[in-house]
């Protein structure tokens, strides 16, 4: 039984059909989480409490996303596994090759979810829609949107770039796949 | 906004209503309203540090309470901050002038890798509104440039912003080189950002970790009172 982030439902079935996967069961937090990471823990506990009388095994496809550790912290406690991994962005790209740029600070990224989702989890919740002028407040330091793409969809890859014509950033193209998220649900 | 909103007129509010309408006006991030506010308060004879604590940072606090708590979200905090500094702009001259009293001085800056800054330009607000002169050194600082930072500016207290995971562990970074150098305990060490706890600021050596722009203030004012008594014991 597999307990995710919303951001992940499409990627982790898609990953369970490409191979076959027929018994693995998926349950989702809301996506909206991401922007209150104070909250996923609680969310977290909740959802293993009531899959367990349910489920044999579970596991939690969350990187820390901003619990500052409190998600490793609960996933031990409960014994269950989690992602290794500071947050979706760097196990799309693939953990080891996301740390090996660290120094590209002045990057936005945005998975396939996220661009599809855009204005929901990104123009929304900054209030961009409200407030234009908010925008280099936020992204004055940045100069460019990263895509990391893990289909390969052009109709996808332009709305990327209205993303980032949108935040006035430079677009770039990363495809990723999935990273290293099926090798980490197949041992799961 | 109904007609009654429309209508108000600051300049005919009395000084008590005119401070609530100012917490309103934070509130939903009306500069300038805030400013204009401002000018009435000056006009009528308030100290400038008074309309600061009093007006100002009053309103801010409920913003931040609101925020903590989950009611407002970053860009309500952005614009009731932006309010702010328009007020503010008009004041620090006259605060300069009118020798507002000063509690310390602070150096502050988010860590390397990190750009997120509107937490750390929140708590220098809140600092300098509390009577803190603020160095405010910016994102994505090295190590060197906290230290360049501390020998030029001389400050009573270093604060250090991170947002993220893989970013805050720097923190340790900057204090285990501050200890190299013998110079660790010349500072008031705080740190600050959504994904810290007390138990990290206490693991990396911090003197305090301090979760809104609120306890920032409270507590650095805290550490130099006491820095102050054990200065006038040591004499
Ligand atoms: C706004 C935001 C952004 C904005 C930042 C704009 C800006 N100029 O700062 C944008 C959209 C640009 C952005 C970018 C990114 N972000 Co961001 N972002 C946030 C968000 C939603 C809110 C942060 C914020 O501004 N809060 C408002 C302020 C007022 O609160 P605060 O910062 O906590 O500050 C208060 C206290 O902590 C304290 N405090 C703060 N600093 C200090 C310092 C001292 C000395 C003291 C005493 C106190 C103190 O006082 C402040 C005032 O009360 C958080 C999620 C969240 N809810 O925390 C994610 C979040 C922090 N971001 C995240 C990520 C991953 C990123 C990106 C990598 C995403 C990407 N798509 O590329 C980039 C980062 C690039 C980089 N190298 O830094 C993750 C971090 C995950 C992790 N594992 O660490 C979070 C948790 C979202 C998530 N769940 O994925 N982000």
């Amino acid at each position: 039984m597999v307990i995710a982030c919303g951001a992940l439902a499409r990627e982790i079935l898609d990953i369970r059909d490409r191979n076959g996967w027929h018994h693995l069961a998926l349950t989702c937090l809301p996506a909206q989480l991401h922007n209150r990471p104070e909250r996923i823990p609680a969310a977290v506990e909740a959802a293993v409490m009531a899959a367990r009388p349910h489920h044999g095994r579970i596991v939690i496809a969350y990187g820390d996303c901003g619990t500052g550790g409190q998600l490793e912290a609960l996933c031990d406690r409960l014994g269950v596994t989690m992602i290794d991994a500071p947050h979706c962005y760097a196990f799309f790209e693939g953990s080891a090759r996301f740390a090996a740029h660290d120094d590209e600070i002045t990057a936005f990224y945005l998975t396939d979810f996220l661009v599809r989702q855009f204005d929901a989890f990104v123009w929304e919740p900054l209030g961009l829609d409200r407030h234009a002028e908010l925008r280099d407040m936020y992204f004055g330091h940045y100069t460019k949107l990263v895509h990391l793409a893990q289909t390969d969809d052009p109709a996808l890859d332009a709305q990327a770039r209205e993303c980032a014509a949108r935040l006035g950033l430079a677009h770039e193209r990363r495809g990723t796949g999935y990273g290293d998220l099926p090798r980490w649900l197949e041992r799961a | 906004m109904n007609d009654e909103d429309d209508d108000l007129i600051l300049a005919d509010l009395p000084d008590d209503e005119l401070v609530q309408q100012m917490f309103d006006d934070l509130y939903d991030g009306l500069r300038d309203e805030i400013e204009e506010a401002v000018h009435i308060l000056l006009d009528r004879g308030w100290e400038p540090y008074n309309i600061l604590t009093e007006a100002l940072v009053g309103g801010m606090t409920i913003v931040g309470k609101d925020f903590r708590d989950g009611i407002l979200f970053v860009p309500e905090v952005l614009l009731a901050a932006n309010a702010m500094k328009g007020g503010m702009a008009i004041l620090k001259p006259l605060l300069a002038e009118t020798g507002a009293p000063r509690v310390g001085k602070m150096v502050i800056g988010t860590v390397k890798g990190d750009i997120h800054d509107i937490g750390k330009n929140l708590v220098s607000m809140m600092m300098e509104g509390a009577g803190f002169e603020v160095v405010d050194i910016g994102i994505n600082n090295a190590v060197e440039k906290y230290l360049d930072a501390l020998e030029s500016e001389k400050p009573d207290i270093l604060g250090m912003s991170a947002l993220l995971t893989t970013t805050m562990p720097y923190m340790k970074v900057v204090i285990d080189t501050m200890a190299e150098k013998g110079i660790r305990d010349d500072y008031i060490v705080l740190v600050g950002g959504a994904p810290l706890n007390e138990e990290f600021g206490r693991a990396i050596g911090a003197d305090a970790y301090c979760r809104d722009a609120a306890v920032a203030v409270e507590t650095a004012k805290t550490f130099m009172a006491r820095r102050h008594n054990s200065m006038a014991t040591a004499v």
